[in-house]
């Protein structure tokens, strides 16, 4: 099956026109990307882009509807267990069982996996260090905290030495010294195991984090290539401004400066080069009055809204329920 | 093939070894993780005890028209036996809801391995624990009158080890369609107190009006209670008249079913249920 799809057949992961849907609802439309060996590819985009049902196709848990994908060399629809034999999972809720001991989790996802006796003592002492979780093997996981936790379902999605390890939005939930901590496991992991990372985030701090990001909304694939790439591709800086009359500011723009201006989280945005030296002939030339202005190197973001039109946050807002998450949340 | 494989990658074992090592540790942490709650062992010891001892001396004065001074106890003990598998058999399915809520269903979901191991695994856990919990009141053998007869407690630890996988593999039935903890309680309720009601638990199924006869037969709890009281009645003296009426076995028009038949009655039950238990578990995405 799928023999027709031109896999790339060096690539940890290959995706061809990898389509799901559901009922009327297409939640991915069609994307393709290769992920090479040893390297560490980013899924950014917003919530409900498609980025978790791409992940769950890639990981055998949900068929494709049409296109496919190969993960370690075998293609996920019709080679299921090859597939599971050499991924690792971790997932956005917790799969972890708070009765048994961190210790006895990882050694019932040893058994599990058919890891051979000999050397599953050895790795579960491996994998605790990296995530230096060492002197809390004996304890219950009920008594760990959320940052705990994930750095354990880290480790066990290791465990089983995996070519490709996937994070489901692997930080969700945190706080932000937690969630850096845990950038820094898997930072450190990458030093340390020859394993191909693929992760999902809506983080922009975190993509950077990614040696190649694909942006993804709406069910498709916008851009794949690396953050600095992408951030070059961008071009301007991000210029932000506070005024008397937002409405007649985003005429004055466009009418004397030629710049497309929207409001985005309260403020007036607009991409013009060389923001610095542009600050000036706007307080001479725009003449309404302006309150504050703040002038920001291409970030993700505007990565992201120079291929969408919005920023991550714009998407989140539209569903309060997120948007609410995300006060009360990190960031 | 080759394109993946790094040189250090030692892969998970596959096949017959691996789904076998799967069963045994899901076995094992359904161990583990019963014998830790244990609030959960000691609740389920509460119905049994109540049965035997309070409804045991309550109904004794009732009972005696029929059964002289014969101990009442003697005859409720095999049902306790019953229903002191009955709760945690079912409790240990109800958990596969529980795991699934709590995500860790996921874990094993996921793992390369066929689904029918951790439903097997699974089930005989679940069997385990409960035999383990109608040992517990199999100890009690003597408050009851019962004698402490070697080859009658091993023949009531296999019957209770029967029953108790049938009723796992029947909770896992139930339990494979269903996401919310809450359902599933509920749902035990509603099918539990006719199962048990109609099968000779708690009382003798001798001289009851046709209909409710009828119904008795139809109750598959009715085929594993009636093999541990007769088991338990070979064992004590007991006077013919009060056996008639107390142990008088199952009959289908007018043929006494053996209990040979009655046991593979219970065993075929319950491997149809595993069966359709595997089957929805497949499915599950």
């Amino acid at each position: 099956m799928n023999d027709h799809l031109s896999y790339d057949p060096d690539a940890a992961v290959s995706a061809r026109g990898l389509v799901k849907r559901y009922g009327d609802i297409e939640a991915v439309a069609g994307v393709d990307f290769d992920v090479a060996r040893g390297e560490t590819f980013g899924f950014l985009g917003p919530n409900g882009a498609g980025k978790s049902t791409t992940i769950k196709m890639l990981c055998t848990l949900v068929d494709p509807t049409a296109g496919g994908a190969r993960v370690a060399g075998h293609e996920v629809a019709s080679e299921r267990l090859e597939v599971r034999r050499r991924i690792g999972l971790v997932f956005q809720d917790s799969t972890l069982d708070g009765y048994l001991t961190a210790e006895e989790n990882l050694s019932f996802h040893a058994q599990l996996y058919g890891m051979p006796r000999a050397t599953t003592a050895a790795r579960i002492d491996d994998v605790l260090e990296i995530v230096a979780l060492t002197d809390r093997r004996g304890d219950r996981v009920l008594t760990f905290s959320g940052g705990m936790k994930r750095r354990l379902e880290i480790a066990r999605g290791l465990l089983h030495a995996p070519q490709v390890l996937f994070l489901d939005e692997p930080t969700i939930g945190l706080d932000p010294q937690t969630r850096a901590s845990i950038w820094e496991y898997v930072a450190d992991l990458k030093r340390r195991e020859d394993v191909t990372i693929f992760l999902t985030t809506h983080y922009m701090d975190e993509a950077e984090q990614c040696d190649r990001i694909a942006i993804m909304d709406a069910g498709k694939v916008l851009v794949v290539d690396t953050p600095a790439a992408l951030k070059d591709g961008v071009g301007a800086d991000r210029v932000r401004i506070a005024t008397h009359d937002d409405e007649a500011a985003i005429v004055a723009l466009r009418e004397k400066f030629d710049l497309e201006a929207a409001i985005h989280e309260g403020e007036v945005t607009f991409h013009v080069r060389d923001g610095e030296q542009f600050v000036p002939r706007l307080f001479a030339e725009l003449g309404i009055g302006i309150r504050s202005v703040a002038v920001a190197r291409p970030s993700l973001d505007d990565v992201f809204m120079s291929w969408t039109g919005r920023t991550i946050r714009d998407t989140e807002a539209a569903d309060p329920r997120r948007a609410m998450a995300r006060m009360m949340g990190p960031r | 093939m080759a394109a993946s494989a790094g040189a250090t990658v030692v892969l998970p074992a596959r096949g017959l070894r691996a789904d076998l090592s799967a069963i045994w540790v899901v076995w094992k942490r359904e161990l583990i993780t019963s014998f830790r709650n244990r609030w959960r062992l000691v609740m389920a010891l509460v119905q049994p005890l109540l049965f035997l001892f309070v409804l045991g001396n309550g109904l004794q004065t009732v009972a005696s028209g029929s059964i002289g001074g014969f101990s009442f106890k003697t005859f409720l003990f095999p049902g306790v036996l019953a229903t002191a598998v009955f709760m945690p058999a079912l409790f240990s399915a109800g958990s596969i809801v529980f795991d699934r809520e709590f995500g860790f269903m996921r874990e094993m979901m996921v793992a390369p391995i066929r689904r029918s191991s951790i439903v097997i695994g699974k089930c005989l856990g679940g069997a385990t624990v409960a035999s383990v919990q109608g040992v517990l009141v199999l100890a009690l053998a003597g408050a009851a009158h019962v004698p402490y007869d070697i080859p009658m407690l091993l023949a009531l630890l296999g019957e209770m080890l029967l029953l108790s996988t049938a009723l796992v593999a029947f909770g896992t039935m139930l339990a494979a369609g269903i996401t919310q903890f809450m359902s599933f309680q509920a749902l035990m309720q509603t099918v539990m107190f006719p199962l048990v009601f109609l099968s000779g638990t708690l009382f003798p199924q001798s001289g009851l009006p046709g209909w409710l006869e009828v119904v008795t037969k139809l109750d598959p709890l009715s085929y594993a209670v009636d093999p541990l009281r007769r088991t338990v009645f070979n064992a004590v003296d007991a006077p013919d008249s009060v056996r008639s009426v107390l142990d008088p076995g199952i009959h289908w028009w007018g043929w006494a079913v053996p209990m040979g038949l009655e046991l593979a009655i219970v065993a075929a039950t319950g491997l149809l249920m595993l069966a359709i238990a595997v089957w929805r578990f497949e499915r599950i995405e």
